[in-house]
């Protein structure tokens, strides 16, 4: 079939990488452009397309917590989730110092990690 | 107004005198700072996958530089290894982009100078859009003058991803295969550094509202609705807490 062997061409994948990569990703962000054309930057409008991007933003964080890809899945998620709090709690602490919430968050999934490795 | 401190940079006093330029080469400079190194972790993260995938070093950079949005990075990378075709493929990843419309319509007005800006410059600082740099704009932008925004942001945008892009072909060369832990440690980065930068970027009750609204509503949406959850969960977390909040006020006073 004609399909396959376009697929084994050596510039199949970079066809993938600009049509469903690129285009795929940019059209929403040119989208955003003309579509922000109207919007006064103190509007209640405004206000509320923040509010979505926030969610929106707020609900991958949680969704890259809670169902990740590749070797971290294999951890048990109160793991995860623990160590996510840890970090945003030392964050916190630190007057939001994001550096410092970052490496605690590390610090106790590496730490748990080794020992629900020794344990189990 | 709760600017909190930490990393976000203070930009130098404003002098008349200053071009596009030297903001541009100053929001370059600022681009020299934690977050792009956390956002240069991640794809770090990301190299080792490709080359576990079996991507070649010109794809991966092809990625990093044309798409410049980690999560559809990463769906594009199950899609090609998995050989899914171009349709599927790109809706696949027009699913995990949606996201970047609200955020480039929420920073949109604030780098325009109205009726001056062309929209042709506004299109191009557009592909920076992305967690890394929207967050740092949101944060940051608002304390410059008008004129300087669009340059800044722009400047911040290519030095953050000129440097992941060279640090990306550099993993990708240099480590064949992260040890577990590494690769385990270097996933949990990023959501961890966007719930951080996040909160620290919200200017008003409401977006940090939004946002604890966005974490909870996030996972359920993803077990009933996958594929458009992103979406549904903006929608509907970010329209339910701008009413809420809304109503709150007029509670009060």
């Amino acid at each position: 079939m004609t399909e396959a062997l376009i697929r084994d061409t050596w510039w199949w994948p970079y066809v993938m990488i600009l049509v469903a990569g690129w285009l795929a990703t940019d059209v929403w962000r040119w989208i955003g452009v003309f579509a922000s054309g109207r919007l006064r930057e103190d509007s209640e409008l405004l206000i509320w397309v923040r509010c979505v991007a926030t969610a929106l933003v707020a609900g991958l964080i949680s969704k890259l917590i809670l169902f990740p890809q590749g070797v971290l899945s294999e951890t048990p998620m109160w793991l995860r989730i623990a160590a996510s709090c840890a970090g945003f709690a030392a964050f916190f602490m630190s007057r939001q110092k994001v550096i410092v919430g970052v490496l605690a968050a590390e610090a106790f999934l590496i730490g748990g990690w080794w020992l629900v490795d020794r344990l189990g | 107004m709760t600017v909190p401190e930490g990393t976000a940079q203070t930009p130098p006093p404003d002098l008349p005198a200053r071009t596009g330029r030297d903001w541009f080469f100053l929001g370059m400079r600022a681009s020299i700072s934690i977050p792009a190194l956390i956002l240069t972790a991640a794809f770090v993260g990301f190299a080792g996958l490709a080359r576990e995938t079996g991507l070649s070093l010109p794809e991966t950079l092809a990625m990093t530089g044309l798409i410049w949005a980690l999560p559809s990075i990463v769906v594009l990378t199950g899609a090609l290894s998995s050989g899914m075709g171009l349709v599927p493929a790109a809706l696949a990843v027009a699913l995990a982009s949606v996201r970047l419309m609200p955020m480039t319509m929420a920073l949109m007005p604030m780098v325009k100078v109205p009726g001056k800006t062309k929209n042709w410059h506004l299109l191009i600082a557009s592909h920076f859009v992305a967690v890394t740099a929207w967050v740092f704009a949101m944060r940051t932008l608002p304390d410059l003058p008008r004129e300087a925004r669009l340059p800044y942001f722009s400047g911040f945008g290519s030095g953050v991803t000129s440097f992941v892009f060279c640090m990306t072909g550099i993993a990708y060369m240099a480590v064949e295969r992260l040890p577990d832990v590494v690769a385990g440690a270097l996933v949990l980065l990023t959501p961890v550094y966007f719930l951080c930068s996040l909160w620290g970027a919200a200017r008003l009750n409401v977006d940090k509202a939004a946002m604890v609204v966005g974490l909870i509503l996030g996972p359920v949406v993803y077990l009933y609705l996958p594929g458009l959850d992103l979406l549904w969960t903006g929608l509907i977390g970010g329209t339910a807490t701008f009413f809420g909040m809304k109503i709150v006020r007029k509670g009060l006073s």
